[in-house]
């Protein structure tokens, strides 16, 4: 504690003013956060000695011995010495869009980069308007009519041959906005006042979250083909993005749940003290805030899915993990995987951070807007 | 006296197994003020909540302006259309301004154009002198204002009867005494009114009649000078000594 | 409240119209679904029912606790994929636990250089798809391993290779002894064996969960209330006094039940299996598809197994949380 004379001749006793200085700066604080006790200390000195041996090796092989040209024979020469980014250099093709023709890959890259804007776009706050919903039509559209082709001079490519990470992206946009209706709707049955409704939803979300996805791919692959009528039939990745959506209905039901069950109840009173019809309630009042409120579990609920989408590569969907597969099936580059599972690895891993990163950014904003 | 507002006979309720309505008789004139009051968890609230349908009871009747609540299904819509309801915790929609929270309903429910629904809402918002924060949302009052909003909001559906549920006991001290005036204003105007509150200063000058509760049960009902006067029973008197400053 | 006859303009007779119909949907998409695919199922030559889990299956099962050759019947490669699931799963949970809570509590160290590895670990892990990760593990033991005929001696007896891992097995013979593993020119012999494909998938589901048990496990530690922390603080507590009397009783409450559900995730996680190859129940049942084509019966197998883990993990779950529960009015 300062001495009343800190505060100076000039200063008035009582007005407020800057606190005075912390003590030492950065360098104390770094002190402290590394060697603030004696055990502390100890992994500092641990940990530093672990880095010091491992650092200039990774550093060696991820950079100063690798090869980054597509040359298969200065890639041996390595002998496994330093990284072979030579293979991203040769397959990030492959990896990126799988078996999508060739000659035609500006069409994925194209439809990738319209998603990915539209994403980005639908970030930020200000965008959450009506018109958000006409913008993602169309992207949506854009998307399909590049992928697809067949009309306006493109050459028609069959969802069998799309792959890589168009079709993680699309599988997650899918999953994720037909999972919301659904989610909504078995969330409100859940809570419903009639027990049949409620014993449906609760059964369809318990059953759901209770097995693992790959289960539920299996139904997808397996016997929707099965049990499906004629009309509806559908491709493979219709049925592999059907599936998936169910599963995460499940998912995105207690999400919702989770929004719904956090507002006070004094909400719903009053809004029938209004005179509210149960339904105009929910559409007014209720849903409206418990969305808003569970905006970051949506982000970390599509975060997961598209994690989840690797998946898919087990029932045979060539995204960017089954992608990756594709181009670790030849012989001559096979040695490599290593530095192929890096490449994609690095690919979910920023795509991932960045959406955390947003969630937690939006988490702070949008409470900060709840409050004065 | 004329036919009642408000009747309720021999009503009944519980929850689960806690009975927390006993045999309660009621009736209420037109234009009649009055408090209920009683120790915590003797009913009260649960009463008024009855009247406009958001607790059900389960024995006895409820008529409210000729209508009884059942089972039916325009019943409960048609008492609600006629009743407003102020709650302690004021319970405004967080997500719409302050007009907004006032226009939701008569858009909604009477199907009133948005121009007249925003007129009658700025009509209702000047009465409890509160126009200036029209399209401010909840969080950005005070709690005093936005238990005044809230008032409005229930004004604004034209009711006959207005019930609150302590209104003023979330309130900062400072704050009680403009939700105060705002519920006397109304009380002058000539409308029914229930209100559940520990404002033994309001019953006094304000209520035509105090209703007492204990354990689910109308203990006794008196004018306020009788009621603070001459209470006739025990736990009235023990009551009125505990809440009454000495 | 008085209740009039049951009509439709009741809330009570709306509610039974209501259900009614739902009833009368749900029964009839039952009705088509199942119809249908006993229209397609006979079209395609498909048996239905289970009597085939007691026929020969013909393929072979190379690990796990139950013995299983191919003259054995699908039920009893069942039993053996249920076998495997379990043991990969418990195994898991068994070392995650630990290396979750270390790394959980590291993130929440003072030391700067261990907060940040910490945080590096559960960055990296969770935002990396698990099956990427089981891909890598298992590459990574059969490609970049010595070959199995020149091991690895990671202690005396323990030997890592292309082949797996070999351990000391106790056996029971004659008394208590150790059955030890040998290297042989066609790689080790004898003890206790580890395939690439159950290393594989125990240190990918290991790794990844104790990611997320980290998680777990910090918010635990940061839900207990500041005052708690400061009124012991104030009593003259000590710091380590804090956290053993104080802290961790509270935090537990609040980690065992999302704890549970990442134990929960791991065994489910454990059906990735099928993507490396090592036979879990999943990856059992999708070979019993492919044979004998019979989907339905072998996809409701798997979703009984895993549907009867969550129940008994369930009510082990409230057992524990009627033992822990704070004591309130």
């Amino acid at each position: 504690m300062a001495a009343p004379s800190a505060a100076g001749p000039s200063a008035p006793a009582g007005v407020a003013r800057p606190p005075p200085p912390r003590p030492g700066g950065a360098r104390a604080w770094l002190r402290a956060s590394l060697f603030g006790s004696p055990s502390s200390a100890a992994a500092t000195l641990l940990l530093l000695a672990g880095l010091a041996w491992l650092l200039p090796r990774a550093l060696d092989w991820l950079l100063f011995r690798a090869v980054f040209r597509a040359d298969y024979e200065a890639c041996r020469a390595l002998e496994y010495t330093g990284a072979c980014w030579g293979f991203v250099a040769e397959k990030h093709r492959l990896v990126l869009f799988g078996r999508y023709p060739w000659g035609e890959h500006w069409r994925p890259l194209l439809a990738t980069l319209i998603l990915v804007a539209t994403l980005a776009l639908s970030g930020h706050p200000r965008a959450w308007r009506r018109g958000l919903l006409a913008v993602w039509a169309v992207a949506l559209a854009a998307f399909v009519l590049l992928m697809r082709g067949g009309v306006l001079g493109l050459s028609r490519v069959e969802s069998g041959s799309w792959g890589g990470l168009p079709l993680t992206i699309i599988l997650t946009v899918v999953a994720m906005a037909a999972s919301l209706p659904l989610g909504i709707g078995l969330a409100l049955g859940r809570r419903s006042r009639l027990p049949l409704l409620r014993a449906v939803s609760t059964l369809y979300i318990e059953l759901v979250r209770g097995v693992p996805l790959i289960t539920v791919l299996f139904v997808a692959s397996f016997l929707f083909p099965l049990l499906l009528p004629a009309g509806l039939r559908l491709d493979a990745l219709g049925r592999v993005a059907l599936g998936m959506t169910l599963f995460q209905a499940a998912y995105m039901a207690e999400v919702v749940r989770a929004g719904l069950q956090a507002l006070p109840r004094g909400q719903g009173e009053a809004a029938a003290a209004l005179g509210l019809s149960t339904w105009q309630a929910q559409r007014r009042v209720i849903l409206p805030q418990a969305l808003l409120l569970v905006i970051p579990n949506f982000v970390n609920s599509l975060l997961s899915t598209f994690l989840d989408t690797s998946l898919v590569t087990v029932v045979s969907i060539y995204d960017l993990t089954g992608a990756l597969r594709l181009a670790l099936g030849d012989p001559l580059w096979r040695n490599f995987f290593l530095e192929g599972y890096l490449f994609v690895a690095a690919i979910y891993f920023t795509c991932c951070l960045a959406m955390s990163r947003y969630s937690r950014w939006l988490e702070g904003r949008l409470s900060s807007g709840r409050r004065r | 006296m004329a036919e009642p507002i408000i009747q309720l006979t021999g009503v009944n309720k519980w929850f689960g197994s806690f009975h927390v309505l006993r045999d309660v008789d009621l009736s209420v004139a037109a234009g009649e003020r009055i408090v209920v009051c009683g120790p915590s968890g003797s009913g009260k609230s649960t009463l008024i909540r009855c009247i406009n349908g958001l607790e059900e009871h389960q024995e006895g009747r409820i008529v409210v302006d000729g209508v009884e609540l059942t089972d039916e299904l325009g019943s409960v819509d048609r008492v609600r259309r006629e009743v407003g309801m102020v709650f302690q915790q004021w319970n405004l929609f967080p997500h719409l301004t302050a007009l907004e929270n006032l226009t939701l309903a008569p858009t909604q429910v009477l199907k009133l154009p948005r121009a007249e629904a925003e007129e009658r809402a700025r009509e209702q918002l000047r009465r409890v002198h509160i126009e200036r924060h029209a399209d401010k949302y909840p969080g950005q009052l005070s709690g005093g204002e936005q238990q005044r909003v809230a008032i409005a909001r229930a004004l604004c559906m034209q009711p006959r009867i207005m019930l609150f549920d302590e209104p003023t006991s979330a309130l900062d001290p400072e704050m009680v005494k403009e939700v105060l005036d705002a519920m006397l204003e109304l009380a002058q105007g000539g409308m029914t009114m229930l209100v559940v509150t520990h404002e033994m200063g309001f019953a006094r000058s304000v209520a035509d009649r105090v209703v007492f509760m204990d354990q689910g049960r109308i203990v006794e009902q008196k004018a306020p000078r009788e009621f603070f006067g001459n209470p006739e029973h025990e736990r009235t008197r023990d009551f009125l000594a505990k809440v009454l400053p000495r | 409240m008085k209740r009039g006859r049951l009509s439709w303009s009741t809330r009570s007779g709306r509610a039974l119209a209501w259900q009614a119909a739902l009833l009368l949907l749900l029964v009839l998409c039952g009705w088509a679904l199942a119809s249908h695919a006993a229209g397609s199922l006979a079209e395609r030559q498909i048996r239905t029912g289970f009597g085939f889990l007691g026929q020969r299956a013909g393929f072979d099962i190379g690990e796990g606790p139950v013995p299983y050759g191919p003259a054995d019947s699908y039920l009893r490669a069942f039993a053996a994929g249920l076998a495997n699931t379990l043991r990969v799963s418990l195994l898991g949970i068994l070392l995650a636990t630990p290396l979750g809570a270390l790394v959980g509590l590291g993130r929440l160290s003072r030391n700067l250089l261990l907060r940040g590895l910490c945080g590096a670990w559960v960055e990296v892990l969770r935002n990396v798809p698990l099956v990427i990760q089981l891909f890598a593990w298992y590459l990574a033991i059969t490609e970049l391993l010595p070959e199995a005929a020149s091991p690895l001696l990671l202690a005396p007896h323990v030997f890592l290779s292309k082949g797996g891992l070999q351990l000391p097995l106790p056996a029971l013979a004659g008394g208590l002894s150790l059955e030890l593993p040998e290297v042989t020119a066609f790689g080790v012999q004898g003890g206790l064996s580890l395939t690439p494909e159950f290393l594989a998938l125990l240190a990918g589901l290991t790794t990844a969960t104790s990611a997320s048990i980290a998680e777990v496990v910090r918010a635990g530690v940061l839900a207990v209330p500041r005052g708690q922390a400061e009124a012991a603080l104030a009593l003259g507590l000590s710091r380590r006094q804090l956290v053993r009397k104080v802290l961790l009783p509270q935090a537990l409450r609040v980690i065992v039940p999302p704890l549970t559900s990442q134990y929960l995730n791991l065994t489910k996680n454990s059906s990735l299996a099928v993507a490396i190859g090592y036979p879990d129940v999943v990856s059992i049942a999708n070979t019993a598809i492919n044979q004998s084509g019979q989907a339905l019966e072998c996809i409701l197998l798997i979703m009984a197994v895993y549907l009867t883990v969550n129940l008994c993990t369930a009510l082990l779950m409230n057992l524990y949380n009627r033992r822990v529960a704070l004591v309130e009015r």
